[in-house]
């Protein structure tokens, strides 16, 4: 077993992958030198040459392209038994709940909460602090359980209504497509908590008619032709990790609905290294991207937390945010060049120019259409050099407001490490109680030595104060020099440098919170998180009335226990920041736990709205806020955009009924 | 109109009341000294940072708030930003508290032994206490009294302080300041003082809210002030003033606190230390400036029996579930908090319809004694010229009908019911002997008097008025339909909106109440489309009648000399109107003493210039000038000489 962080020391492997996972648990490249990853890079790029003449003089030929797509596949795609995502996700992923169908939380027979599975560096570990937590926090009980239905019942899935000349004509082109129930029922949902709730319960409603997997863009282009020639419902899907309600069918389509599946559209189709850019497939996923490009020593440093699972596709439809923004940018400053397939046709620019002045930028109708419009199919991304050096660090203040004041500093200066992101103290315990057995007596010492030195000889008060996680990336020197000016801006604050390993912690989390949710889901425990976006003047402000919102309704709809009402900053900006809630309650004594958290949910938005908060940071709209976009943009916006889906998609094929 | 409104209607009579508890009784038996120097822990706020004096004036000053406006001023006045601040700091100076504990002691101690000799109980709710304490650990709190007496803000600190609860800061008007002593000590008991008018002076204004909301917002106090601006003469409640009141409310609405609990407090005296002073006062007699010695001279009054106090306190009311689908507050998301902005329409009609529910509340909870339903039966005996003075039984009889009439009403009246009603009216007499033995004298001596029992008849008031307006309606209406009943109702409501408390808009609401309260107790019958009185409804009937005629024919009276008067200035209004009707009391032309008072004046003018039947313009010599249109005029001259039952149709065409 390994503990000591890979990204610490100067071994240049994959730093997502170092998060994720254990070392040798998913990648083959980790042990190889640098001699072998030289190599490698110097083949891809001749394959991405020899990649990009084959493409040119075949385009616009669809005969030959479905062949191309194959020849392509052979060469540079993600080779078959390193795809991730399959045709059957359900084969690795649950149905019910999130990720990995080998990866959940659970209490063992100890009644020890233990992480199950090889795939994360918590795998396999006992959790001692988290039962006690949930117990005080929730006040959920062991032997009070809500067990999830364990298979789906495919008798319970309506059976699909299929356009037969839609599909005659698909049969025809070689598309794979399913009208499995597993397959459909799969494909009807997002991560929100009603969608989850109502599978674990086995409820399922309005379901996809039929799934289908182009393989590339000329694939999409076929089948948005015959969509639109026989008038069936598109619904594009990437990774699925929509928490607003946009994959939802919207139970009024009388038509035929098709799931579009982009996730064999997976191939990074070649790298520009003069300009540093990847022309990539858009069904690809975070991490795949990510290793893939990493082994050519490039990444694209977009990290956003759902980054295993969601796609390139879906982040341009959402207008994605990334963890290491600071560095990299968001999505909408990272993508150069994109292609989508709509029922006029496909709309692209005719070249790569860094900027232009030529009307306002069409990109931005794309970005943050969330599949109205069309399918993004290709997208040409900026790249960077992997990083040579990467640091984690975590400061401790001794209250949110401190906190929140560093943070508004660090982004005055414009010095924001990579990550930087604010816990208040409800989550700083909360990452406590994840705090892994710890191996030796040394360490637990240790721990207690710096709990000691901060509560009693700090004078921080245990209930109020708070951390804050850094993640600095980049040459080893400037790491360094970086390191201190944003720790000598923390200390003006009363901030204490809490070190590496509680910030390594802190990011790990991300990724293993959302398995949590399904834990408390086994003990009558619901929750979710949101997001916003808003000016630094009404951080603090937001972030208490919020809060103080969610306890309230909560209370005023009968919740018998306190809730957990929680929040972070997670980005900075010139501007502002991006704030996240987490909340969750245990539902026991309520009829309609759901009813009550989407009402308690609603709330909190008009709180945030209220407060000067935006409508969304970078989870989107979809079905789930459509009810404010009049109110966040005005009549006349609403009018644009409705003229531009009347234009673009008069018989409303893509009829996901998202964001208008 | 009336039928589409919905008004859910809760009998009065059900209204739940705490009960009372009298502090003065343990003052009565244990040592004022180690009361004064009792251990004080009060409850704070939960997110109160503790801060000294001197810090809370430094965190006005180095406000963005304040600091825009000083630039600002800096810019317009050609001063540099030093000098500005300076002014500023020098305000804040004028202006600010200094709450210490051990001045806080020093009246502890006084006040035990004045109220001790001053009055027989004073009364309070222990529950609303508890709630106060509750509200003050959640939010920051701001308490808002009746304003009947200058002792409400010491007794309302001195309660605060046997409870031990957090001592409240007050606003004040500058007026106290001319007391040397006094001024300084109520600085150090909490008290801030404020000018009366700064219309134009952006930096004090922005000195002052800055000031209050610093205090609301970090929890330093509960923030105390009253609604009605100043203490109402006529033991009427005073139409409420915005301004403190939109200070207030901004922090909620510009998000920068979760919530705000706002408390009415009402207090009510059994016999108001400023009774006469009052009553001289509307009927022209200036009131002495505020002086210490002048303090010393009101020694006099130790020597008397004033009854005794109650005080309520009211149920929180949470500014957010006052503002929750009402105000939009992303209303202030495009411009920074920081910078000055005048109130939206909504905003202003929001905190004007909050004022009228608060003081509406306080209202409710205002303890009535029974001297207040004598001294309606002693002024309708007295405007009926019954100069023999009426056999007790009699008076009881009434007294005991009215007692009734007024507890199904959800009067608070505490008449103590163990005690056969003789007695309690013959006690309620003799603690107000001085106004009962009415002599035959000049004129203005019986007005004192008169006055007097008014602002006592005044308390009640509030309890009739809407069912007084209905009857009035009723009594005048041509026909019994309902559509005309409400159109007069809905005029004679306009038209007294300046004299009582009636919420702007709430016309529909209030003719509901009205309507409900009369068929309830059987006074009326009410189908679709016609109102019919009762054989018992009429006593009733006759009674609320004779309720607003008194305000009446004031305001006709008013009427009458405005139509007579060609041009006037406004200062020369008062003084000409009073010798006006001096001349028809004593022709006899008119029956109501109590229409000398000064207030039913003002607030007639108030209200004939609102309806555009009087106008103001500006005159040469700068006065403003009082001019009723031709127009007008041809119309004030039909009512001239025609009974009550006219002037509704006439006016309402105005």
């Amino acid at each position: 077993m390994c503990h000591t962080f890979p990204a610490l020391t100067s071994d240049r492997s994959s730093r997502i992958c170092s998060l994720l996972y254990k070392h040798g648990s998913s990648m083959a490249s980790n042990s190889s030198g640098s001699d072998s990853s030289d190599r490698q890079r110097i083949a891809q790029q001749r394959l991405s040459v020899i990649a990009g003449h084959l493409q040119r003089p075949v385009e616009g030929n669809s005969g030959i392209l479905a062949a191309e797509c194959k020849a392509q596949g052979d060469k540079l795609d993600v080779s078959s038994e390193r795809r991730t995502v399959p045709r059957r996700r359900q084969e690795i992923m649950k149905w019910n709940g999130w990720g990995y169908s080998d990866s959940k939380f659970l209490y063992n027979k100890k009644g020890q909460a233990e992480f199950t599975g090889k795939r994360y560096r918590l795998s396999g570990m006992i959790i001692p602090g988290l039962r006690e937590w949930m117990e005080s926090t929730f006040g959920a009980n062991l032997q009070h359980k809500t067990p999830a239905a364990p298979i789906l019942n495919s008798s319970a899935v309506q059976p699909p209504t299929l356009n037969e000349a839609f599909l005659k004509e698909l049969k025809s082109t070689g598309i794979p497509f399913s009208h499995d129930a597993e397959d459909r029922v799969f494909r009807s949902h997002g991560h929100c908590l009603h969608e989850i709730f109502a599978l674990r319960e086995g409820k399922i409603g309005r379901v996809p008619d039929l799934v289908v997997w182009p393989n590339c863009h000329n694939d999409v282009v076929k089948i948005v032709e015959l969509a639109c020639k026989h008038n069936v419902c598109l619904m594009p899907y990437g990774g699925g990790t929509s928490v607003s309600s946009a994959l939802e069918c919207p139970p009024e389509e009388t038509r035929s609905i098709v799931s579009l599946d982009t996730s064999q559209m997976n191939r990074i189709l070649w790298i520009d290294e003069k300009n540093l850019t990847a022309h990539v497939e858009a069904g690809i996923v975070g991490q795949d991207l990510e290793r893939l490009l990493n082994e050519s020593g490039y990444c694209t440093g977009h990290e956003p937390d759902s980054m295993e699972f969601s796609s390139l596709g879906g982040w341009v439809a959402t207008r994605a945010s990334g963890m290491k923004k600071n560095i990299y940018g968001n999505i909408e400053d990272l993508v150069v060049h994109i292609k989508m397939v709509t029922p006029q046709g496909v709309i692209e620019k005719s070249c790569q120019g860094p900027r232009m002045s030529t009307g306002p930028d069409v990109h931005h109708f794309i970005m943050g259409s969330e599949g109205t419009l069309g399918v993004v199919t290709e997208v040409t991304m900026k790249i960077r050099p992997m990083p040579e050096y990467q640091k984690y660090g975590s400061v401790v203040f001794p209250n949110f407001e401190m906190g929140v004041a560093c943070l508004r500093e660090v982004a005055r200066q414009r010095c924001a490490p990579a990550s930087i992101r604010l816990m208040d103290n409800e989550q700083f315990k909360f990452g406590h109680a994840l705090k892994p057995q710890v191996s030796s007596i040394f360490t637990s010492f240790l721990d207690g030595l710096k709990k000691f030195y901060i509560t009693k000889f700090k004078g921080f008060d245990p209930n109020r104060l708070c951390v804050a996680t850094l993640l600095f990336e980049g040459d080893r020197e400037k790491v360094l020099q970086h390191e201190k000016q944003v720790y000598d801006i923390a200390a003006k604050f009363g901030g204490l440098a809490a070190g590496e390993d509680n910030g390594q912690r802190g990011y790990m989390l991300t990724f293993v919170i959302a398995y949590l949710r399904d834990l408390g889901m086994d003990y009558y425990v619901i929750g979710e998180s949101f997001e916003t976006s808003v000016p630094w003047d009404r951080v603090l402000d937001i972030c208490r009335n919020v809060k103080a919102r969610i306890v309230r309704e909560c209370k005023d709809k009968g919740v018998q226990f306190p809730p957990l009402s929680t929040c972070r900053v997670t980005q900075t900006y010139d501007a502002g920041a991006c704030v996240y809630f987490y909340f969750a309650f245990n539902y026991r004594g309520l009829s309609d736990p759901v009813h009550v958290y989407e009402q308690v949910e609603h709330a909190a938005r008009e709180e945030i709205l209220a407060n000067g908060g935006s409508l969304s940071h970078h989870h989107g709209v979809g079905k789930l806020r459509k009810e404010w976009m009049r109110e966040t943009i005005s009549s006349v916006g609403m009018g644009m955009l409705r003229s531009v889906k009347d234009y673009v998609d008069p018989n409303n094929i893509f009829g996901n009924r998202n964001l208008l | 109109m009336a039928s589409e409104a919905v008004y859910s209607h809760r009998d009065p009579m059900l209204k739940k009341r705490d009960d009372f508890e009298d502090i003065l009784e343990e003052r009565r038996n244990s040592s004022d000294l180690r009361y004064a120097l009792k251990c004080y822990t009060p409850v704070l706020y939960k997110g109160l940072t503790p801060c000294k004096v001197s810090e809370l004036k430094q965190m006005v000053l180095q406000s963005d708030q304040l600091g825009y406006v000083i630039t600002q001023v800096s810019k317009e006045k050609g001063m540099t930003t030093d000098e500005v601040t300076g002014d500023a700091a020098a305000i804040l100076e004028e202006m600010a508290q200094r709450l210490q504990l051990s001045t806080v002691r020093f009246f502890a101690f006084t006040l035990s032994k004045v109220f001790k000799t001053l009055f027989r109980s004073i009364c309070v709710n222990e529950e609303g206490l508890q709630r106060l304490q509750q509200a003050i650990h959640n939010h920051p709190v701001v308490l808002l009294p009746s304003h009947r007496s200058y002792m409400d803000f010491l007794l309302m600190s001195y309660i605060l302080y046997t409870y031990d609860l957090a001592l409240p800061v007050i606003a004040a008007g500058m007026d106290f300041m001319g007391m040397k002593v006094v001024g300084e000590m109520l600085r150090m008991s909490g008290a801030f003082f404020i000018r009366r008018s700064f219309g134009g002076d952006k930096l004090y204004w922005a000195v002052f809210s800055e000031y209050v909301k610093i205090m609301l917002k970090n929890g330093y106090a509960p923030v105390e002030f009253f609604l009605e601006g100043t203490r109402s003469r006529t033991a009427k409640s005073l139409t409420p003033k915005l301004g403190l009141l939109n200070i207030v409310m901004d922090p909620f609405l510009k998000g920068e606190v979760f919530d705000i609990s706002l408390v009415p407090v009402s207090i009510s005296y059994e016999r108001t230390l400023e009774e006469a002073l009052y009553a001289r006062e509307l009927l022209g007699v200036p009131k002495p400036k505020e002086s210490t010695s002048g303090l010393f001279k009101a020694r006099k009054i130790l020597s008397e029996d004033y009854g005794s106090i109650h005080v309520y306190f009211g149920q929180p009311v949470s500014v957010r579930s006052l503002a929750e689908s009402r105000v939009n507050r992303s209303q202030f998301n495009l411009i920074p908090r920081h910078i000055p902005t005048r109130p939206s329409e909504e905003i202003l009609s929001f905190v004007n319809d909050s004022a009228y529910r608060l003081v509406r509340a306080q209202e409710e909870n205002m303890v009535l004694k029974p001297w207040v339903l004598l001294a309606f039966v002693l002024l309708q005996k007295q405007a009926a010229e019954d100069k023999q003075g009426t056999a007790l039984d009699e008076f009881t009889e009434q007294a005991v009908w009215l007692r009734d009439l007024s507890r199904h009403y959800g009067a608070f009246l505490h008449w103590p019911d163990h005690i056969p009603p003789s007695e309690v009216v013959s006690s309620s007499l003799s603690l107000h002997r001085g106004l009962v033995r009415i002599s035959e004298g000049r004129l203005l001596n019986q007005a004192v008097v008169i006055l007097s029992c008014v602002s006592y008849r005044n308390q009640a008031l509030n309890v009739f008025i809407r069912p007084a307006l209905l009857a009035s309606a009723i009594h005048t209406a041509a026909s019994n339909r309902k559509q005309e009943i409400y159109n007069g109702f809905s005029f004679l409501r306009n038209m007294f909106s300046n004299e009582f408390i009636l919420c702007p808009g709430a016309t529909v609401q209030d003719f509901e109440e009205a309507c409900y309260l009369l068929v309830k107790t059987g006074a009326l019958q009410i189908n679709q489309q016609e109102v019919l009185i009762t054989e018992r409804g009429h006593r009733t009937l006759a009674f609320l009648t004779s309720v607003l005629d008194p305000f009446l024919q004031g305001y006709q009276v008013v009427c009458r000399f405005l139509c007579e008067e060609d041009c006037l200035t406004e200062k020369q209004f008062i003084p000409a109107v009073r010798k006006f009707i001096i001349k028809h009391l004593l022709t006899g032309r008119l029956r109501y003493i109590e229409v000398l008072s000064s207030d039913l004046q003002k607030n007639a003018l108030a209200a004939l210039i609102r309806l555009g039947a009087v106008q103001k313009i500006k005159g040469y010599v700068g006065f403003t000038h009082l001019r009723v249109p031709l127009e007008t005029t041809k119309l004030f001259s039909f009512t001239l000489f025609i009974s009550s039952k006219n002037i509704l149709p006439l006016l309402s065409v105005i």
